[in-house]
């Protein structure tokens, strides 16, 4: 079983997010769940969102999770949500941020001698989308690192969960794919 | 002519989407709903198919969920096929037209999400909605997952309009943990599952001036007791229906419901017993205790109304101990699932540990490792050959630990 825990402000597109990846992971035949925490709460306020993969249906509805991947989709949220929670040994985080991976665990220090990787998609979102929508290069960079689906292949997949879309908006999401996938680091 | 719904042989869809593809499928005529919280997702959905030209029927949106379910009255009595979703407190609201749904023999469908009630307010999920409304006299299916709460959905309409039925039936589903949570469903085509619910058969139409009839009129001590004595016989009587209706599911798409659902119960000694999302995680921790040696099954009902009573005492029959888990504050007494399915099993001459747990309320994690202390909480009694911890307990509760008996 794979897991993957998001962490993304309200508004942000994680849930969004989460979901779109259940869609082209289970076009392969695998099962998936995407699910989020909610509350009262409103857009701007941090919240989790979850995947869970595995080649077997899923039973497993507890909410607790020993993610095997972080994906911080808002930069703020690395010094005020607590992103290493349940962790495991061999937990990847990959950070949204303007910083170097040097410079963003200088300025925060519990993520030394985890295997990070960084990405700045508030920067691709607003060049290549032109709003603060970070979900889509997450998923981009979270296919380079994670090597789950090949880039043309997971564009492509991507394409058809975005079909109800225009295709303006829809080039717009392939090029920010593109650029994480090709900018984390 | 609505248009058909392009859908792939697997979708991700939450609960809130399957039931609202299920609604989609099954024609209804009119769905009236409350349009916002404490509704579902899954008016909005529908509302949504409507606009874009995938339903022919009507969506009234109505002030409340009193007015909601009423709507589906008069749309059932004059008749039509009607349905409407809700949760929580709408559900509360929705409570004295429930009985006026069974009362007048309407086989509206309703599906609920299952959500606390407040005080406090709490928007996640519980089973304090269906427990208020268990005994309203309307046919109860469970879902434990979003293909679940769609299947049960399309059956609810074949089961409840049945002619030897005639009944309103809900389709429960956990609130954020099914509701909330995509995961693979195979739906039917459209074609496919229009013609699995077929055709609205009206009775006694309320608009066939020829023919007049009168609905919901009064009964005083003359005529009352027979009425309701009726309506509980054509309950009782309709799992003869509810297993017709599985049989030709199962058929179809190779998907397999009973009134009962067993895990690993065939050499169990100790059983966990719950309702929702739960049952599928309870999988998980049993396997894990037949790892340790530990011989661990799950029941649950998939019909708790009409309560499957018989079936519920022969799948508990062997075991050693049984923990009946309530998802709902059990207000000065034991959780219904523990009073019911002791009765269950007493009646029949079966006397194993019984304990009851109550958890997960308001929407607090019911995780893995706590469904294992239950296992080797059963494990001691059923070793003991008696209850060596508190009948009553609180799982996952924070500070001192509750008990009761």
């Amino acid at each position: 079983m794979l897991e993957i825990r998001w962490h993304s402000r309200a508004g942000q597109g994680a849930v969004t997010g989460a979901k779109g990846l259940a869609d082209v992971v289970a076009n392969t035949g695998k099962y998936v769940q995407a699910f989020a925490f909610y509350g009262s709460a409103k857009r701007g306020a941090a919240m989790t969102a979850y995947n869970r993969v595995d080649e077997k249906p899923i039973l497993n509805h507890e909410k607790f999770m020993r993610p095997d991947y972080v994906l911080v989709i808002d930069p703020g949220l690395t010094y005020t949500a607590d992103i290493t929670a349940n962790e495991k040994e061999n937990t990847k985080y990959i950070i949204t941020t303007h910083l170097s991976k040097e410079e963003l665990i200088k300025s925060q220090p519990k993520l030394e001698g985890k295997e990070v990787y960084v990405v700045d998609c508030m920067q691709i979102s607003l060049d290549t989308i032109g709003r603060a929508i970070p979900n889509t290069p997450m998923l981009g960079a979270l296919m380079k690192v994670s090597g789950m689906f090949d880039l043309d292949y997971f564009q492509n997949a991507m394409k058809k969960v975005l079909a109800k879309f225009p295709q303006k908006i829809i080039d717009a999401n392939m090029a920010a794919i593109e650029r994480a996938y090709n900018e984390v680091q | 002519m609505a248009k058909k719904y392009e859908l792939n042989e697997v979708e991700v869809w939450d609960g809130n989407m399957a039931a609202a593809h299920a609604l989609r499928q099954a024609n209804i005529d009119i769905v009236a709903a409350y349009p916002i919280t404490p509704s579902t997702p899954i008016v909005q959905n529908y509302s949504k198919f409507l606009a874009d030209g995938y339903v022919d029927g009507e969506f009234i949106m109505v002030e409340s969920e009193h007015s909601a379910m009423s709507g589906c009255v008069a749309a059932s009595a004059a008749g039509v096929r009607a349905a409407t979703a809700t949760s929580s407190q709408g559900f509360a609201l929705m409570v004295e037209v429930l009985y006026q749904a069974s009362g007048m023999r309407l086989p509206i469908v309703l599906t609920v999400v299952n959500r606390a009630l407040a005080a406090p307010l709490n928007v996640n999920g519980d089973h304090s909605d269906m427990y208020l409304g268990r005994d309203a006299g309307w046919i109860n299916l469970c879902s434990y997952n979003p293909q679940e709460a769609y299947d049960l959905t399309l059956m609810a309409f074949r089961i409840g309009e049945d002619l030897n039925v005639r009944l309103p039936v809900m389709v429960h589903q956990d609130g954020f943990i099914c509701s909330h949570t995509a995961q693979n469903v195979r739906p039917l085509q459209d074609e496919e599952a229009a013609e699995f619910v077929g055709e609205y058969k009206a009775v006694n139409t309320m608009l066939d001036v020829a023919n007049p009839v009168t609905h919901g009129v009064q009964t005083e001590e003359d005529w009352h007791f027979e009425h309701k004595a009726r309506q509980h016989n054509d309950l009782m009587n309709s799992v003869k229906v509810i297993k017709e209706v599985f049989a030709e599911f199962k058929d179809r798409t190779g998907r397999e419901y009973d009134l009962v659902y067993t895990y690993k119960m065939d050499d169990a000694d100790v059983a966990i017993f719950a309702l929702g999302t739960t049952v599928e995680s309870a999988q998980i921790a049993a396997d894990q205790m037949r790892e340790q040696g530990i011989k661990a099954g799950v029941v649950s009902l998939r019909v708790l109304r009409p309560f499957p009573f018989d079936e519920v005492a022969k799948a508990l029959g062997n075991v050693k101990a049984v923990a009946a888990m309530d998802r709902s504050a059990p207000g000065g007494t034991f959780g219904m699932l523990f009073n019911e399915i002791s009765a269950a099993l007493l009646a029949r001459g079966k006397s194993p540990v019984i304990l009851n747990y109550i958890y997960g309320l308001g929407g607090r994690d019911t995780t893995i490792t706590m469904l294992k202390e239950v296992y080797e909480e059963l494990d001691k009694c059923a070793k003991a050959g008696e209850a060596v911890v508190p009948l009553q307990q609180f799982l996952g509760l924070r500070g001192p630990k509750l008990s009761f008996y």
